[in-house]
């Protein structure tokens, strides 16, 4: 039944053909409730068969926006349009998507067919047909055996699920997911998110997900658009946003990250050299950038991308500095080490735990070398 | 006497009925305390000896009453139980009942007429107090959080004026020279005096005026806990929004709806007052015909005979209702 997804997702990349019409485009949308801008003047296309992830902390204005896709809120400014047309004044009744909502607002008084049936009985489709389309629904859902029951007869997770096949039964052109997993607990969450990525494939429908958790954006999404303050600060694929940030608050939002603060002293098309006065040296990085000699920067690297060891690595073409564990965290599969490299500066270094050691090798305020390569990390303008 | 009944069934609650959760039942070794036990058992009788005391005796009495013959005489009516001489006694006074009474009320027409006309008058003011009271509670439901204390409140207000009062408030304005007439003709919308007050029109005028706030409350509260984003979801599933309204608002509220329904038909049955002040002698309901035997009459027992059959009426929607609510809690389950 689950087939490996990986050829068919590498080879999907419309955003990057300009010929290719976006299916669902905000234009210059901006929302305001009274003095609060919700949506600030936001720009974003999704394309057909996407499966895109609107990250941001709370309030960043992700509900708000999915909200106004839908039709139940109107923007104060800028159109939204669907495979090319405008929406402006089309009530949410007409438009061809259907939406699970964060609290599921599934219909108490009536039963799981019932409530999955609702919308095709809207659209007067023939009873065989409608009998049909449920059953094939629970299966996809796999709740066959509970059909008659009550939305307060089942649990979180079958409700869920029951949220989704009636946001599914319509065959919409879009389903808007908005935070639908925040209510599952951490396992059936991770299960539920392979589940909507296999759903997608086979359904073949664009999906546009809310959610304030960027491991579910990185592990369902195509392309992930992180939001604050309704804004969209950077819309790129997991892979992208989280190797290439293109700003301080994107990489920091995304996972850890060391910062650190310095002024580019040479440039040589992508060779980029930058001073750091905390450290008193000179770092090679490897990393295309419109920055200038003289104009300050920061450079990013994941601790994950960081060495550590006792002694200086041999290798001269690499980044190395000195400094003094000042912590170590032990998370079980990875230990993460603080490293004091200069007074004001500590980094940090994610180190697989591949043995099963009881005494580490490095241990506090054992002096090491932290080291990573030229193209580890990247220049931050802002 | 309608209102003991009402406590009795439970009818006064607006909530609908809880579904029954295992109550964690006391462990067997905990050694009972034999006061706590008994204090128990104290609380858990308060409500019946309540109910025997002021319902289950009266309704007896009333009902022996029923049975028995007119008499000018002080109590007035016969054969009088004579309690010191024990069962014989009672067993003496059981010989001479009958039903006459109960045949009286179905052979004259001034009666069963009167019975009719009540629930006529019952139905029409439900469904009306239901048209005009549900457009209210759905707009109170739906004002700004901060409002709805105040709206509340606003409905409740008329209480605090005594319903008398209130009562010959209408006769002020629906004369034939009171408010109303008087502002229609100097609008020049009429050009005679209209024909108002004792009609039938003004009885239900009277009635869902007062009866209102009984249908009002239970509704809004039950549109009050209803959640916005299942109309949303409604919608988003292609249902405009007035048959969102007929599918999922209605339903949602019909614990209200029904609840309304009952504080409203069940006391506007037994309705005397408000017939008598603004109707004419085509609205003859049951409650008048009621007061009119027991006090310009005297006749005890006619007046008894017809409290209840009246009883009887009111007891088949309260049954229908309880059933619906064991059906559904059933369903629940
Ligand atoms: N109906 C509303 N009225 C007033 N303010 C609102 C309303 N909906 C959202 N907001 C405000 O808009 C901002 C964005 O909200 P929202 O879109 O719900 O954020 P998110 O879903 O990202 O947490 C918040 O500051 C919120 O308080
Ligand atoms: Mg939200």
């Amino acid at each position: 039944m689950k087939k490996p997804l990986g050829p068919v997702r590498r080879a999907f990349s419309p955003w990057d053909n300009p010929s290719e019409q976006p299916f669902i485009e905000f234009c210059n949308v901006t929302k305001r409730f009274g003095r609060v801008v919700a949506v600030d003047d936001l720009s974003l296309k999704i394309y057909e068969r996407e499966f895109h992830a609107l990250l941001g902390g709370s309030g960043c204005g992700k509900t708000t926006l999915i909200r106004m896709l839908a039709g139940f809120e109107v923007p104060s400014e800028g159109q939204i349009y669907l495979q090319g047309q405008d929406l402006s004044g089309v009530p949410p009744y007409k438009r061809p998507m259907n939406m699970m909502f964060q609290s599921y607002a599934l219909f108490p008084h009536m039963s799981v067919t019932k409530n999955i049936a609702f919308g095709l009985e809207m659209d007067g489709l023939p009873s065989r047909e409608i009998k049909d389309r449920v059953y094939d629904m629970l299966a996809l859902v796999r709740l066959e055996g509970f059909a008659k029951r009550r939305p307060h007869q089942l649990t979180d997770g079958q409700r869920q699920r029951v949220a989704l096949a009636r946001s599914l039964a319509k065959r919409p052109k879009v389903l808007l997911l908005d935070e639908p997993l925040a209510a599952l607990e951490k396992k059936l969450r991770e299960e539920t998110q392979l589940e909507l990525i296999n759903l997608q494939e086979q359904l073949k429908i664009t999906f546009l997900i809310v959610t304030h958790d960027q491991e579910e954006a990185m592990t369902v999404a195509d392309r992930i658009s992180l939001m604050h303050m309704g804004k969209i600060m950077q819309n790129a694929t997991p892979g992208e946003i989280y190797e290439q940030p293109n700003s301080r608050f994107v990489a920091e939002f995304l996972g850890d990250i060391n910062v650190l603060d310095g002024q580019i002293s040479k440039k040589q098309d992508d060779e980029v050299q930058l001073y750091s006065s905390v450290l008193g040296d000179h770092l090679d990085v490897h990393y295309p950038t419109p920055a200038e000699v003289g104009d300050h920067a920061a450079l990013a690297i994941r601790p994950e991308k960081m060495r550590i060891s006792l002694d200086k690595p041999e290798q001269t073409d690499i980044n190395a500095i000195r400094g003094e564990v000042w912590d170590i965290a032990y998370m079980g599969d990875v230990s993460i080490y603080h490293v004091k490299v200069a007074e004001t500066e500590t980094l940090r270094a994610i180190v697989a735990n591949t043995t099963r050691l009881v005494q580490r090798p490095i241990t506090w305020e054992d002096q090491v070398w932290l080291s990573w390569d030229s193209d580890a990390g990247v220049i931050l303008l802002a | 006497m309608i209102d003991h009944n009402l406590s009795s069934v439970g009818l006064t609650r607006t909530e609908p009925a809880p579904a029954p959760r295992h109550e964690p039942e006391a462990p067997e070794n905990t050694p009972t305390n034999p006061t706590g036990t008994w204090g128990r058992f104290a609380l858990i009788c308060v409500p019946y000896v309540w109910l025997l005391l002021f319902f289950l005796i009266p309704f007896v009495i009333v009902a022996m009453v029923s049975l028995d013959e007119v008499t000018v005489a002080v109590p007035p009516y016969l054969p009088v139980i004579e309690w010191g001489r024990g069962v014989a006694g009672l067993w003496e006074a059981v010989q001479h009942w009958s039903l006459s009474n109960y045949v009286r009320l179905v052979e004259e027409a001034l009666y069963w007429q009167a019975y009719l006309s009540s629930l006529r008058i019952a139905f029409l003011s439900t469904l009306l107090t239901v048209l005009v009271g549900f457009p209210i509670a759905y707009g109170m439901a739906r004002a700004p959080r901060s409002w709805q204390p105040i709206l509340v409140m606003m409905v409740i207000l008329p209480f605090w004026t005594s319903f008398l009062i209130r009562a010959y408030a209408w006769i002020g304005i629906l004369r034939t020279d009171g408010l109303l007439n008087q502002a229609l003709l100097s609008v020049g919308l009429i050009n005679e005096p209209l024909f108002l007050l004792n009609t039938s029109g003004a009885v239900y005028v009277g009635i869902i005026y007062t009866y209102l706030p009984f249908m009002v409350l239970p509704l809004y509260s039950a549109l009050e806990r209803l959640d916005t984003t299942l109309t949303e979801a409604a919608e988003d599933l292609g249902c405009p929004p007035w048959k969102t309204f007929w599918y999922v608002t209605v339903p949602l509220a019909k614990p209200g709806l029904i609840a309304g329904c009952l504080l409203v038909f069940i006391p506007v049955m037994g309705e005397f007052i408000i017939p008598d002040l603004l109707g004419g002698s085509s609205t003859q309901m049951i409650g008048q015909t009621l007061w009119v035997e027991f006090f310009s009459h005297r006749d005890w027992p006619i007046a008894s005979a017809i409290t209840i059959v009246l009883l009887a009426v009111l007891i088949i929607p309260i049954l229908l209702f309880q059933r619906h609510e064991t059906r559904r809690s059933e369903e629940e389950t």
